[in-house]
């Protein structure tokens, strides 16, 4: 059936149908070197508290040294009741991510059920594993369902770890020193944002690669609340000149113009039903 | 079975951990970020920098400036390897000195410029890791900024941005001091109140997308008058 290969691992050993096509794109960039994938050098935290699990994330996007996105979402979403945080590779971070969501779904539809954080944890690791640290995606899964309050950590190799507090990437020094200050079993929601806010704010400082807004995720049984941004970052573009150019400032060198020849050959129209 | 072996002859075992002699590297350059910049305008001349010292993802310094006062009328701005900004700017400050005692006056711009190049050109087979940048006023009172490479090669120019936003940052002054790229502008000379706020404009916008540059900006200006300095805060995050 169709969706039983949703659960079938795939042929054991690494799948190298794409090394042929790889060496031959390598031939084509200049100085024989692929572009470089954009890592998001973050810093992302998550917190358990009385009623939920709170989510939170810087939302700069670096290439290497340079910043690509001041306003990228790190927090992406898995289930309704499930939400992951994601550092490494932004592509990487993103495609599992969705992967993930999608068989979750297709699961929710078949059995009638709303996904378990546990299962969702297990769909990763096994992924993750069978590719031997090649995603590079570190990952904080946090969610609400008929088991309890839960946050889980899945490492790119494949290792799990299920905790009440933890932060991952480069930011995650700073922020773990404010969470282990800071943190309290069965916390109040307020207390709880509080923390996390206080967590990302210290990777933002401290860390190169983190910066620009803090967004914040709360996964409760009521529902799911997703704060982007939770705290605007305080450095604004405050510019003094405006650096405006008049139209007719860039020179045209020549100027080509071709005509499209387009004849009506047959007009209908179709009602879309709306009802 | 492990699955790398079905890729190989059956019945030969490849050796997975090498066992032989290793070469363990030291690298003695570290960069530690930051940016520099330098404006000559008719009469007075600008070198501006980030404040912000950095290694690899981490902060070392919020409060680092790079320029460096030589004489009354120049000013150097040094980035890269911070070690080597230390060490070359106490070499050049010795040999001012020198120069002072032997010939009775003290070293202009353009003089220090050959000379400095002279004095990196000295490490070319083992760099330092620094580019410079002088600004000041030469013998006849007008702007004058010198470029450098880290092994000495420098030239004369009106503007020059160095250090990890310099691909940023040169362009954007090439438009605006230089006037390129634009068709039916006036070519207004610059004057000291728009070259300054030019400066700090470009150092916001490059602490908005370089992650080594932020924290704060140090302005000196140089006019005939003296050395000013003004400090200017740019994003901390």
């Amino acid at each position: 059936m169709a969706l039983s290969n949703v659960f079938e691992t795939p042929a054991a050993g690494f799948n190298f149908d794409n090394t042929s096509r790889n060496a031959a794109l390598e031939g084509l960039f200049d100085g024989g070197q692929t572009p470089k994938p954009m890592k998001t050098g973050t810093t992302i935290a998550g917190v358990v508290f009385k009623d939920g699990v709170v989510l939170g994330a810087d939302t700069r996007a670096t290439s290497s040294e340079v910043v690509a996105d001041k306003m990228c979402a790190k927090i992406h979403y898995i289930a309704p009741n499930i939400y992951c945080c994601g550092a490494g590779t932004a592509a990487d971070t993103e495609k599992t991510t969705d992967i993930l969501s999608s068989n979750l779904t297709i699961f929710s539809l078949n059995s009638g059920r709303n996904p378990r954080v546990i299962m969702a944890v297990s769909i990763l690791q096994d992924m993750l594993y069978r590719y031997r640290g090649q995603i590079g995606a570190n990952l904080i899964l946090g969610g609400v369902d008929c088991t309890g309050n839960h946050l889980y950590t899945v490492g790119p190799y494949g290792s799990v770890n299920k905790v009440p507090y933890l932060s991952m990437g480069s930011g995650d020094l700073a922020a773990l020193g404010i969470l282990e200050d800071g943190f309290k079993h069965d916390m109040e929601l307020e207390e709880a944002k509080e923390l996390v806010r206080l967590a990302i704010h210290a990777g933002i400082m401290s860390d190169l690669g983190s910066g620009n807004n803090i967004d914040i995720c709360v996964i409760t049984r009521q529902g799911v609340d997703y704060i982007r941004p939770y705290q605007v970052s305080e450095y604004k573009d405050n510019r003094k000149t405006k650096y405006k150019y008049r139209p007719g400032t860039t020179p045209v060198l020549t100027e080509k113009v071709v005509r499209l020849k387009l004849e009506v050959v047959q007009e209908s129209m179709q009602r879309m039903d709306t009802a | 079975m492990l699955s790398s072996h079905t890729f190989e002859d059956p019945g030969k075992m490849r050796d997975y951990h090498y066992t032989g002699p290793v070469e363990h590297r030291f690298s003695p350059y570290s960069f530690n970020g930051g940016t520099v910049l330098a404006v000559a305008g008719e009469d007075f001349a600008i070198v501006a920098s980030d404040t912000r010292l950095s290694e690899g993802y981490s902060i070392h310094s919020r409060d680092s400036p790079k320029c460096y006062k030589l004489t009354d009328t120049t000013v150097i701005g040094c980035s890269g390897f911070h070690g080597d900004c230390l060490t070359l700017t106490k070499i050049i400050d010795a040999r001012l000195k020198m120069y002072k005692h032997s010939n009775n006056k003290t070293m202009t711009s353009g003089a220090i410029a050959a000379m400095l190049s002279t004095i990196l050109y000295g490490r070319r087979f083992f760099p330092y890791y620094v580019y410079n940048i002088i600004g000041g006023l030469d013998e006849q009172g007008k702007g004058a900024v010198y470029s450098f490479d880290p092994v000495g090669s420098y030239q004369r120019d009106t503007y020059k941005a160095g250090g990890s936003a310099s691909a940023m940052l040169q362009p954007l002054l090439d438009n605006q001091i230089g006037f390129k790229n634009m068709e039916g502008v006036q070519h207004v000379p610059l004057t000291q109140e728009k070259a300054v706020q030019l400066v700090k404009d470009v150092f916001i916008s490059a602490a908005e997308r370089d992650v080594y540059t932020g924290d704060a900006l140090r302005v000196c200006i140089i006019t005939k008058e003296g050395i000013s300095e003004q400090t200017v805060p740019l994003r901390k995050d």
